[in-house]
C-alpha cells in the first residue's frame, strides 16, 4: 500500500471526456489525478475503434479515435495530469460535508486518493475480460481460470490450457510454456490476430513437441470444488472430446461493465447515474458524471456532449474547491491568465 | 421496406423491417429486439451483435470480410454460419433473412 494521494480532483475514466475534465478543471487551477483499468489512455477510442474515424468532433471533419486521444493529451499537458493505469475504484467515502465535500477513493490496487471532487467519466463502465459463459466456470476462476497471468510461478508445472487468438493468448501461451508442464493454445480457427512473430514462434514450439495446438472451442468443464481437471471441448469436425487440464486462460477480449459504481450510493437510472443540467453533478454533491455514464432529459451520448459537460461541472469544482475566490469567465484566446497556464503567453 | 426475422435462444420469432443500406445490427437495436447488445455501436470492435443466420439463408450472404472473422474471435460459440450482424447491410437481396440470437453475447 502506498501512501495516500491528496489531490483536488480525482477523475475516474481517461476516455476522451476524462482527458477533456483534465483541461477544464486546470483552466480553473484544480490540479487532477486521472484514473483507468486500460494500461493507456483513450478508453472506448483507443480500446475499440483506434482506426475508425470519427466525423462529429467540432472542427475537425475526420479524425480517428487514436488522433483525438493524441490531440487531447497534448492538450492537456499543460496541467501535468498525474495517470494512474491499470487500476479501477473499489470504493468511495465521503469525508467532507456537503458544502465542502471530500472522498477518500480507495483502488483495487489499495491506493488511497483524498480528493475535494470526483469526477466520474467512466464512459460505458470499466472495461473488464470478458468471461466464457461456460456452466460452473465461476467455481474455478482465482484457483484455476484465469483471465489475466499475474505471476507466471502460478503455472509453475500444471497442464495449461490457453483459449483464444490474439495477442494475449499468443504472448501467454508463449511464455507460460516455459514453466508450464505443458501448454495447450486452443482456437476457433487456424487464423490469427495475434502478431507474425508470435505465431510463427508457437508454430515451431508445437512442431517440436513443447505445446499443442488444437482447433476448437470449450463448452464445458470438469473438476472437483475449485480443482479444475480437465475442459470440454468441441473440435471442428462438431465431435466433443476432453482434454485434460488445471489451469485455464479464456482471452476473448474485453467488454464494459459499470462494476463497483453501482455501489457508490449515487441515483442510477437504467445502469446511468443521474445528473443535473447546470453542474453535472450527481445526488452526492462533490461528485460529477460525465459523458457516456450520465443520464438526464435529453442526454446524448457523444463526446463533444461531454466536453461541454466538464466545462460546466468545473465551474462547480472550482466554487467547492475555491469557495472564496470569484470566478471570472474568460476566454483562451484573450485572458493572459489562461494564456499563462497554457504556457502560450 | 426489407423483411428480418429474429429468432431468440427461446426459439421467439421476431419480425421487423429495415431500411435499406442501415445494418441488421441497426434494424435490431432500432425495433428493440434483444439478444443484440452492440457494445461498441457499429464499429465492428466487439463482437456482442453475433447471431447465427439460418441454414438457408448462409450461402446467400456475402462473405464475411477478414475484419469480421477476427473480431468473431470475441464471439463465444462460433459456428460456420456465424457473423457479426453490423456488417450484414439491409437490402432488397436479403429480404426475409432470418438470423438466431445466442444465449449470451458475453
Amino acid at each position: 500500500m502506498s501512501d495516500i494521494i491528496k489531490t483536488d480532483a480525482l477523475i475516474v475514466g481517461a476516455g476522451p471526456v476524462g482527458l477533456f475534465a483534465v483541461f477544464e478543471l486546470g483552466l480553473l487551477d484544480i490540479k487532477a489525478h486521472v484514473l483507468d483499468i486500460l494500461p493507456m489512455a483513450g478508453g472506448q477510442c483507443a480500446e475499440l475503434y483506434p482506426e475508425k474515424p470519427i466525423y462529429d468532433i467540432p472542427g475537425f471533419p475526420t479524425i480517428t479515435g487514436q488522433g483525438l486521444v493524441d490531440n487531447l493529451m497534448k492538450q492537456i499537458e499543460p496541467f501535468h495530469p498525474t495517470f494512474h493505469f491499470n487500476e479501477m475504484v473499489a470504493s468511495v467515502e465521503p469525508i467532507g460535508t456537503p458544502e465542502a465535500p471530500a472522498f477518500r477513493v480507495t483502488t483495487d490496487n489499495e491506493q488511497v486518493f483524498e480528493t475535494r471532487v470526483l469526477v466520474i467519466a467512466a464512459g460505458g463502465g470499466s472495461f473488464q475480460p470478458k468471461k466464457p459463459p461456460i456452466a460452473g466456470i465461476d467455481a474455478y476462476e482465482g484457483t484455476s481460470v484465469f483471465y489475466a497471468v499475474r505471476k507466471m510461478e502460478n503455472f509453475r508445472g500444471r497442464r495449461v490450457l490457453v483459449v483464444g487468438g490474439g495477442d494475449s493468448a499468443l504472448d501467454w501461451a508463449l511464455n507460460l510454456q516455459k514453466v508450464a508442464e505443458r501448454v495447450t493454445l486452443m482456437h476457433r480457427r487456424d487464423a490469427f490476430r495475434a502478431a507474425p512473430h508470435s505465431v510463427n514462434a508457437m508454430r515451431e514450439l508445437v512442431a517440436a513437441k513443447q505445446m499443442d495446438f488444437v482447433l476448437g472451442q470449450v463448452t464445458g468443464l470438469t473438476g472437483e470444488g475449485d480443482h479444475l481437471s480437465g475442459a470440454i471441448v468441441r473440435g471442428e469436425d462438431g465431435m466433443t472430446f476432453d482434454l485434460p487440464c488445471n489451469a485455464l486462460l479464456p482471452f476473448f477480449g474485453l467488454t464494459m461493465k459499470l462494476g463497483p459504481i453501482a455501489d457508490w450510493g449515487l441515483n442510477l437510472h437504467e445502469n446511468l447515474i443521474s445528473v443535473d443540467t447546470e453542474k453535472f453533478e450527481t445526488n452526492e454533491p462533490g461528485i460529477f458524471a460525465v459523458g457516456d455514464i450520465n443520464t438526464y432529459p435529453g442526454k446524448l451520448k457523444l463526446i463533444l456532449s461531454g466536453f461541454h459537460e466538464v466545462a460546466l461541472a468545473a465551474q462547480r469544482a472550482h466554487r467547492y474547491i475555491y469557495p472564496d475566490k470569484k470566478l471570472l469567465f474568460q476566454y483562451t484566446t484573450s485572458s493572459s491568465s489562461l494564456q499563462k497556464k497554457l504556457g502560450v503567453s | 421496406m426489407v423483411q428480418i426475422i429474429f429468432i431468440d435462444s427461446t426459439g421467439q420469432s421476431r419480425s421487423v423491417e429495415g431500411d435499406e443500406g442501415a445494418t441488421v445490427m441497426e434494424t435490431a437495436l432500432k425495433n428493440s429486439v434483444p439478444g443484440i447488445e452492440a457494445e461498441c455501436g457499429g464499429a465492428c470492435a466487439c463482437a456482442t451483435c453475433h447471431v447465427y443466420v439460418d441454414e438457408s439463408w448462409a450461402a446467400r450472404l456475402p462473405e464475411a470480410q477478414p475484419m469480421e472473422e477476427d473480431m468473431l474471435d470475441f464471439a463465444f460459440d462460433v459456428r460456420p454460419t456465424s457473423r457479426l450482424s453490423c456488417q450484414i447491410r439491409v437490402s432488397g437481396a436479403i429480404d426475409g433473412l432470418v438470423v438466431h440470437t445466442p444465449e449470451r453475447q458475453g
